[in-house]
């Protein structure tokens, strides 16, 4: 299954946003957080994100998602290294929330890495007004 | 003369800019308090400290630079880790395996820096943003160059474009980064990755001068 990889500043906002898309994936999709520096302050770490490319791949790529600003360039620091991830590495231009929850629900009913990109993606016209 | 630079000046440069940056987070960060998330000048010591303990001993100038920004990516904290790291990195490839580098080469580690920053940041020049303040680096040390000037005028050079870059930026609308949601709120303050450019480029310039 495709796994997903949420990057945050914050690790409570990576672990909420991953709870809340582990549920509407049916308890089946792979969302692991990378959210807050080591310590658990605020910020990101590109070792964090590492680890959780590796928890989260198994073979059928990974999606990552990010909140803004150093998380963005963190996670595309780590696409540096894409080659190295079985089945593929890429960062969806999503927003966190409405991304994670759309790219867990196509991971779970068995999508490829396009797939799960795609509807990570879709998530950015979800208007709600 | 026209000089070159060793793997031990680009180390003593990196630790010349730990200094200035511990000794200078509390502006640094003030500045970025203004416009910023207020911890510019907290990550830019923090990163540039451990760069200082990731130097290599007796390595290239093209190791020297990807063993600090290496260090300075994974331990910064903020938007800074990735670009510095990037720009620190990108010049130490473009050195490549000569030792010492020569003032041609310090030029196109400049601008593979400015090229990296650019591509990860997607920021152009009026952003307000780090972009502001190496473009005219680039530009005025190309020009020194150009003119036959030796490595350490080309480097003060590359510092007096880096700053005149720094202040410009005060009048700017940021257009990217945290800056930019506060659309005309963030007129008036200087763009705290600028000055931190200003401050990493001076460093560079007094560590070449003070060495010849």
């Amino acid at each position: 299954m495709v796994g997903i990889v949420l990057v945050s500043h914050s690790r409570a906002l990576a672990e909420g946003t991953a709870e809340v898309a582990r549920a509407m994936g049916v308890g089946k999709a792979v969302v692991e957080p990378a959210g807050g520096d080591p310590d658990g302050g605020l910020g990101t770490s590109p070792e964090l994100v590492g680890r959780a490319i590796e928890a989260a791949g198994d073979g059928d790529g990974v999606v990552l998602l990010a909140d803004l600003g150093s998380s963005v360039l963190t996670a595309k620091l780590a696409l540096e290294d894409a080659a190295d991830v079985p089945g593929g590495l890429v960062l969806a231009d999503a927003p966190l929330v409405e991304g994670a929850i759309a790219a867990a629900s196509m991971a779970a009913a068995g999508a490829g890495l396009e797939g799960v990109l795609a509807a990570a993606e879709s998530a950015r016209d979800h208007r709600k007004t | 003369m026209t000089g070159t630079a060793d793997g031990a000046d680009l180390a003593a440069w990196i630790r010349l800019a730990a200094e200035r940056a511990a000794a200078d987070a509390g502006r640094l960060t003030s500045l970025d308090a203004a416009i910023g998330d207020g911890d510019h000048g907290l990550n830019l010591d923090r990163g540039l400290a451990a760069a200082v303990a990731a130097l290599p001993d007796g390595a290239p100038p093209g190791k020297v630079l990807t063993a600090a920004g290496r260090a300075v990516v994974s331990k910064t904290g903020g938007a800074s880790g990735p670009l510095y790291g990037t720009a620190l990195r990108r010049a130490g490839k473009a050195f490549g395996d000569a030792d010492p580098i020569d003032a041609a080469a310090l030029g196109a580690g400049l601008r593979a820096a400015l090229d990296g920053v650019r591509e990860l940041g997607q920021a152009a020049g009026g952003d307000k943003t780090m972009v502001d303040a190496l473009i005219p680096a680039v530009a005025s040390y190309d020009a020194a160059l150009a003119a036959g000037t030796g490595l350490a005028g080309c480097a003060r050079a590359a510092a007096d474009g880096a700053a005149q870059g720094a202040d410009a930026t005060v009048p700017m609308q940021a257009r990217k980064g945290r800056a930019s949601y506060l659309g005309e709120r963030s007129i008036g303050h200087m763009d705290p990755g600028a000055a931190s450019t200003a401050l990493i480029l001076r460093a560079l310039a007094d560590t070449l001068t003070e060495r010849d």
